[in-house]
């Protein structure tokens, strides 16, 4: 609908995120109020961004963040008003930056905080305790399907050198474990605040899988064809222990189940799911 | 228009959440900004939920660009009525004022020429607000930097002529006044004497600063000191005429200890408790 409001709010939109040069020549452009509404509009979008993206930040230093974050308002100015979800393209923007084409680091950094704050963010629902699928039967278990929680996020990472980095920030040190190596990483909140464990491909394709609908089965499938050989007695005790599901739907039964169902034993070695649980960072 | 129980609230930050819980001071409640809780789940909304158990709270919206050329965001909108059916929060507010346009939202309240059709274009978006939340909303007054062209009609009248169409009352927010009338060469007094009191449903206060480069020349609504002496002058003047109405002292940045701000609210309530003393 074409308008004398809706095109003095075009002109008016178009003078806000201008380069200060490039501002229009409309008389509210050229009085000396008009910065205030420029200013208060590029501080209000680049402080969330600082909010969302606190390790990138921390990575790329203050200066040089707020530069980029002022080119990314231009280029993604917000299109919600729940400004705390602002800058969700903001990963994928800073891929494809030329001047950043060397720091795949970078990226995957953002990608870690973007999929901190969809975790922060996300629905409550109930939890799938580690102890639920103990007494499952095997072909059943099989046949059912696992749903991810909605505040788990998971990420196979570009740069294997990311999670270290950004949980080295998150929890507090500064110093990255440059030799440490991440394949993928899994965000959950069990308990209110969001908190972080590593995973390897295997576990990052079948969560992809289970959250496509498969049945644990195909699931599985899916995660030895990411990485053949991958030890599932390893793994997926550690995504229950991140609670990374909400429940367990029987297809045998047609039932939802929660808390009443359990892996076979076979899939439950104690070790390494335990010492991975117990490793989770905090938030 | 005065609701018994409200009086003087505060602006209630993050950082705040614990020492608000704890707190009780007569008449007191908390004001938040709507959109920071328009999430889908997560201890944000475990926060506010209880605060809620404690005080009454009021939803003070900023992003819902009641004077945009767009109607209101229907996505937005179910999911402030969806948090107003939870919450039942005693107050529910916004801006006259527009920040979104073709899809994007600018966090700021942006200004418009006050125009017939910008008025049809804003009571209709208030009644969409109302008919989703099933109440009536407040509007605000905003402040302004700057002189616009194109004006048809003064902005009291202009909120008034809103009050009537659409049946919402209205949001005075003091140091919006002040910060526009130095803006714009305005008198803050006449605009305070001349707003309509008996469709005052809250009044905001809050503190301002002078432009770094234009110092007093030209004011902005910053929100990150304590309330100007003069603003405190108008409020005294508008309470004398009009009586007691809820008030809310806001803080947005700077955000000084919770104590502080009890003491700001203790002289807001003090100003309104001189003035019922006065009328009994």
């Amino acid at each position: 609908m074409s308008t004398t409001l809706a095109s003095f709010q075009a002109s008016f939109f178009a003078a806000l995120l201008a380069e200060p040069d490039a501002v229009a020549d409309a008389p509210f452009a050229r009085q000396p109020g008009f910065a205030v509404y420029r200013n208060t509009v590029m501080a209000g979008c680049i402080e969330a961004l600082e909010a969302n993206y606190p390790t990138v930040r921390g990575l790329v230093g203050d200066a040089r963040f707020r530069e980029i974050a002022r080119a990314f308002v231009r280029a993604e100015p917000p299109s919600d008003g729940v400004i705390a979800g602002y800058g969700a393209g903001f990963a994928a923007w800073l891929d494809a930056q030329p001047e950043d084409a060397g720091s795949t680091l970078v990226g995957s950094v953002a990608t870690l905080d973007r999929a901190w704050t969809e975790a922060h963010l996300a629905a409550d629902a109930p939890l799938l305790e580690p102890g639920a699928l103990i007494a499952f039967a095997a072909e059943r278990f099989a046949s059912s399907r696992l749903v991810p929680h909605p505040a788990a996020r998971w990420l196979a990472l570009a740069a294997p050198q990311a999670f270290a980095a950004w949980r080295g920030r998150r929890e507090g040190g500064i110093h990255d474990d440059v030799e440490r190596r991440d394949e993928g990483a899994l965000l959950t909140r069990p308990d209110g605040a969001v908190v972080w464990t590593s995973i390897d491909r295997a576990a990052v394709a079948f969560l992809d899988a289970c959250a496509e609908g498969n049945v644990v089965a195909d699931a599985l499938e899916a995660a030895a064809a990411a990485e053949p050989g991958s030890d599932v007695a390893r793994w997926l005790p550690a995504l229950m222990h991140a609670r990374a599901f909400t429940r367990i739907e029987s297809r045998s039964e047609g039932d939802v189940s929660q808390g009443n169902v359990a892996l076979p034993l076979s899939l439950i070695p104690a070790g390494d799911g335990r010492r991975e649980a117990a490793a989770l960072g905090r938030s | 228009m005065h609701r018994p129980g409200l009086g003087v609230g505060l602006g209630l930050k993050p950082e705040h959440f614990d020492a608000a819980l704890g707190w009780r001071g007569d008449g007191a409640w908390f004001e938040v900004h709507a959109e920071n809780y328009l999430v889908a789940g997560g201890p944000r909304r475990r926060w506010l939920e209880a605060v809620r158990g404690a005080h009454p709270i009021s939803l003070h919206g900023v992003s819902f660009s009641l004077a945009g050329s767009d109607e209101v965001d229907a996505a937005a909108l179910a999911k402030l009525a969806a948090l107003v059916r939870e919450l039942q929060p005693a107050l529910v507010s916004e801006h006259l004022a527009w920040s979104r346009f073709g899809g994007a939202y600018l966090p700021d309240l942006l200004p418009f020429p006050r125009t017939r059709e910008a008025l049809d274009r804003v009571a209709a978006n208030v009644g969409r607000v109302q008919d989703a939340i099933g109440r009536t909303i407040a509007v605000e007054n905003p402040s302004h930097y700057l002189a616009l062209d194109g004006h048809e009609y003064d902005e009291i009248d202009f909120l008034a002529e809103l009050a009537r169409r659409t049946g919402c009352t209205l949001l005075l927010d003091i140091n919006n006044v002040h910060v526009s009338a130095n803006n714009t060469g305005a008198s803050a007094d006449d605009y305070v004497d001349a707003f309509p009191a008996a469709l005052v449903s809250e009044i905001h206060l809050a503190g301002h600063r002078a432009d770094a480069q234009l110092g007093a020349r030209l004011l902005i609504d910053s929100h990150d000191a304590p309330v100007a002496p003069a603003v405190w002058t108008l409020f005294d003047r508008f309470i004398a005429r009009a009586g007691a109405r809820p008030t809310l002292i806001e803080r947005d940045a700077e955000i000084p200890p919770f104590a502080e701000l009890v003491r700001e609210r203790d002289a807001a309530a003090a100003i309104l408790d001189r003035h019922v003393a006065v009328a009994v």
